[in-house]
């Protein structure tokens, strides 16, 4: 009897518990969009956790999740599993855009709770940084982790591309049930899973797309990671993705069980076809047909519905907030984020595919989500710019010296901006109308915001 | 027309880190003078014909990548050695420094270096990673880098290429940097290098083609942008930094 009683008030203080941190984690959240001190995503989560340790792993237990890990596409694609489900009828809790650490995802369960403090969603999408995957993922207990691709990134942070693949099998390790959807063109990533006992679909695409100005010089993994002998490529696609095998000991690429086939750009975007189902996804990025590859992977491995994904994936905004389009004093400015060589790369092949002149800013900072370092810089290739019709080319942000030094080393020629919206105003007023903007990380809020301003002001950018 | 030919250890397996800057910056400042720049890449197991080489550089690559690089090293020792003690000109960076050392303990086994240099590495938990700024006696200007190290690496009675005013440098705790000898200059730094020490740079394609020419006059670059970007980066270090 005594026992029963013991039982029953520990579960009730476990309730209390739990309820206690969801109301913290909620009342901050209001302050601080009140008071506004910030976005508010990722605190209230910290509360939360510190309050109760268990609580994600409690309200994750409500719902079915479905995790994006891997070094770039993260982002773009947790949006459009999420866009897929919701357009199904499905309702989808999600992180909000780089709050992917513990204490944003944690913020994003709480946050989403009901009045009962139960969560009512039925799917959660969430991204998971990297690091962050080996502490998040045994609490999240997903359904299903998808992982798009690993190349050197942030390297203050993580030491060396090898860390992140360990961090990555040790955190799958825990998570036994979680099935896993794997970019099997990436020799690194499908190396690194090779011991997981996870059940495993593979997704990749078996024909050329990727033009030379796409493929950096710089590769991770150029030799096999059993027997050391330098992998065989038929053909990459970007950074180390391609069709490989290991003329040593026989490993390579394992067949895609979902693969991207009959790929055509028309209509301003990529035509192509996954088994039978055909898809338009709008956009002129190629990358983007590896996103809408794996969500669809992801989704199988996940038992989640699929019956509206063509729709979906034809109604998707790939422009979120990252890759933007403005239009102020008559000219045009689109941007990119650009974080790593491998993504910076890609950047400047998509500027090759704009046939205008253009002017072209590159915005380059070294805060800490940025990295402390910038020597990455040097492993982009950066002569593809002297080939994108480019009248002017302007550097800026903290490291703007850094970035037209990497740019005198290959001859290119290049101005430097000691104040970035006097620059933007006057490119788009004296320029070719056509604006480039490639910046990293903590650039992009910043210039999203005094763009914005800018755009909703009939005047344009009078200051 | 006088002509270097800089050879480039390893690209496939040391190349963290941006480092191959350091040889678009040799190329890019022999070029600017009107010489010649031959580069060299060579790959593991290839034969490598030290009389060839005027410049040799050694990168630094991730734990896995280097232990390979270590086997192929091995195989070519004397050859390298001899290139060393007869004054050829040698960057190395990071992992290539420990390369040249007699041994690198990691924390799961020992890997045997060229010996080239009576020096030894530990491995430590603690990764060291700092910008880096050097008060160096060989160079007028402050040394400027990036460093990123498990390894602490114990140089003896070496000369250092700098004393650490920011950063760690070799062991985290001596208070000194890098090392110099003979025509060797063999550093932590990343960044890369070269780019931004224009100085460095000038003086390890002094020392080439005086090797190979006899007497050499290197006309000045304007170094305007180096200098900026160098003084920045150093700048940085102390300044609050605010997101």
């Amino acid at each position: 009897m005594m026992s029963w009683n013991l039982w029953r008030k520990g579960l009730y203080m476990m309730k209390i518990r739990s309820w206690l941190a969801i109301c913290c984690a909620k009342c901050l959240h209001t302050a601080i969009q009140r008071l506004h001190l910030g976005s508010g995503a990722s605190l209230p989560g910290k509360a939360a956790l510190w309050i109760d340790p268990n609580i994600l792993s409690h309200l994750s237990g409500m719902t079915k999740t479905i995790v994006v890990t891997g070094t770039n596409g993260k982002t773009t694609t947790t949006s459009l599993l999420t866009h897929i489900l919701r357009s199904q009828g499905k309702s989808v809790l999600t992180n909000q855009t780089g709050a992917n650490l513990l204490g944003g995802i944690a913020a994003a369960f709480v946050l989403q709770t009901g009045k009962d403090g139960r969560l009512h969603a039925e799917y959660a999408c969430i991204e998971v940084d990297e690091f962050a995957a080996l502490q998040t993922l045994p609490q999240l207990n997903p359904s299903c982790i998808l992982l798009t691709n690993i190349s050197r990134d942030q390297l203050d942070r993580f030491g060396e591309v090898d860390v992140t693949c360990r961090r990555i099998q040790q955190a799958i390790v825990k998570v036994p049930a979680a099935a896993l959807a794997v970019n099997c063109d990436d020799a690194l990533l499908t190396a690194a899973l090779s011991q997981c006992r996870n059940r495993m679909v593979t997704y990749g695409i078996n024909e050329p797309l990727f033009d030379e100005s796409a493929r950096s010089e710089i590769r991770e993994g150029v030799f096999c990671q059993f027997c050391g002998q330098r992998l065989a490529y038929d053909f990459f696609h970007y950074g180390q993705l391609g069709i490989y095998h290991c003329p040593g000991c026989g490993w390579g690429r394992p067949e895609a069980e979902y693969a991207a086939q009959n790929i055509h750009f028309q209509n301003g975007g990529y035509t192509f076809k996954i088994g039978s189902m055909v898809l338009h996804a709008c956009t002129n990025a190629p990358y983007h047909i590896y996103n809408t590859l794996s969500a669809y992977a992801a989704l199988q491995a996940a038992g989640a519905p699929v019956d509206g994904f063509a729709g979906a994936v034809n109604s998707f905004c790939y422009a979120n907030n990252r890759e933007g389009q403005y239009h102020i004093n008559g000219a045009c400015i689109q941007l990119h984020l650009a974080k790593n060589p491998v993504g910076f790369q890609q950047k400047l092949s998509l500027l090759r595919r704009d046939p205008q002149p253009k002017d072209v800013l590159l915005l380059i900072n070294d805060y800490a989500q940025d990295g402390r370092d910038v020597s990455w810089l040097w492993d982009v290739d950066f002569q593809y710019l002297s080939g994108v019709k480019a009248v002017t080319i302007t550097a800026g942000g903290t490291r703007r010296y850094d970035m037209g030094l990497r740019l005198k080393y290959e001859d290119i020629l290049c101005t430097i901006s000691e104040d970035i919206p006097e620059t933007i105003q006057s490119l788009t007023l004296h320029g070719t109308k056509n604006l480039h903007i490639i910046m990293n990380y903590t650039n992009l809020q910043p210039v999203n915001a005094l763009l914005q301003k800018w755009q909703g002001n009939p005047k344009g950018a009078d200051k | 027309m006088m002509k270097l030919t800089i050879g480039h250890l390893y690209p496939e397996l040391l190349n963290l880190y941006g480092d191959r800057g350091n040889i678009q910056c040799l190329r890019k400042r022999l070029q600017w003078r009107g010489f010649q720049a031959e580069i060299l890449p060579l790959s593991p197991g290839s034969r490598i014909d030290f009389d060839k080489l005027d410049i040799l550089l050694l990168g630094g690559g991730p734990d896995k990548e280097q232990a390979l690089a270590c086997e192929y090293l091995t195989r070519i020792q004397e050859d390298f050695r001899a290139y060393a003690e007869d004054y050829g000109i040698i960057l190395a960076i990071c992992g290539g420094y420990q390369l040249l050392g007699q041994y690198y303990q990691t924390a799961e086994s020992k890997l045997k270096g060229l010996g080239v240099l009576d020096i030894y590495t530990e491995w430590e938990p603690k990764r060291l990673v700092h910008n880096v700024v050097l008060d160096s006696p060989f160079f007028r200007a402050p040394v400027t880098g990036f460093e990123n190290h498990c390894g602490r690496t114990y140089i003896g009675s070496y000369t250092p290429l700098g004393k650490v005013r920011y950063g760690r440098g070799n062991t985290g705790k001596s208070g000194y940097e890098g090392l110099v000898y003979k025509n060797i200059l063999a550093t932590y730094l990343h960044g890369p290098l070269l780019p931004k020490n224009p100085e460095i740079c000038d003086d390890l394609l002094r020392k080439a083609l005086l090797r190979k020419y006899g007497s050499v006059r290197l006309a000045p670059l304007p170094d305007e942008m180096e200098h900026l970007a160098g003084a920045m980066a150093a700048k940085r270090l102390h300044k609050p930094v605010f997101c």
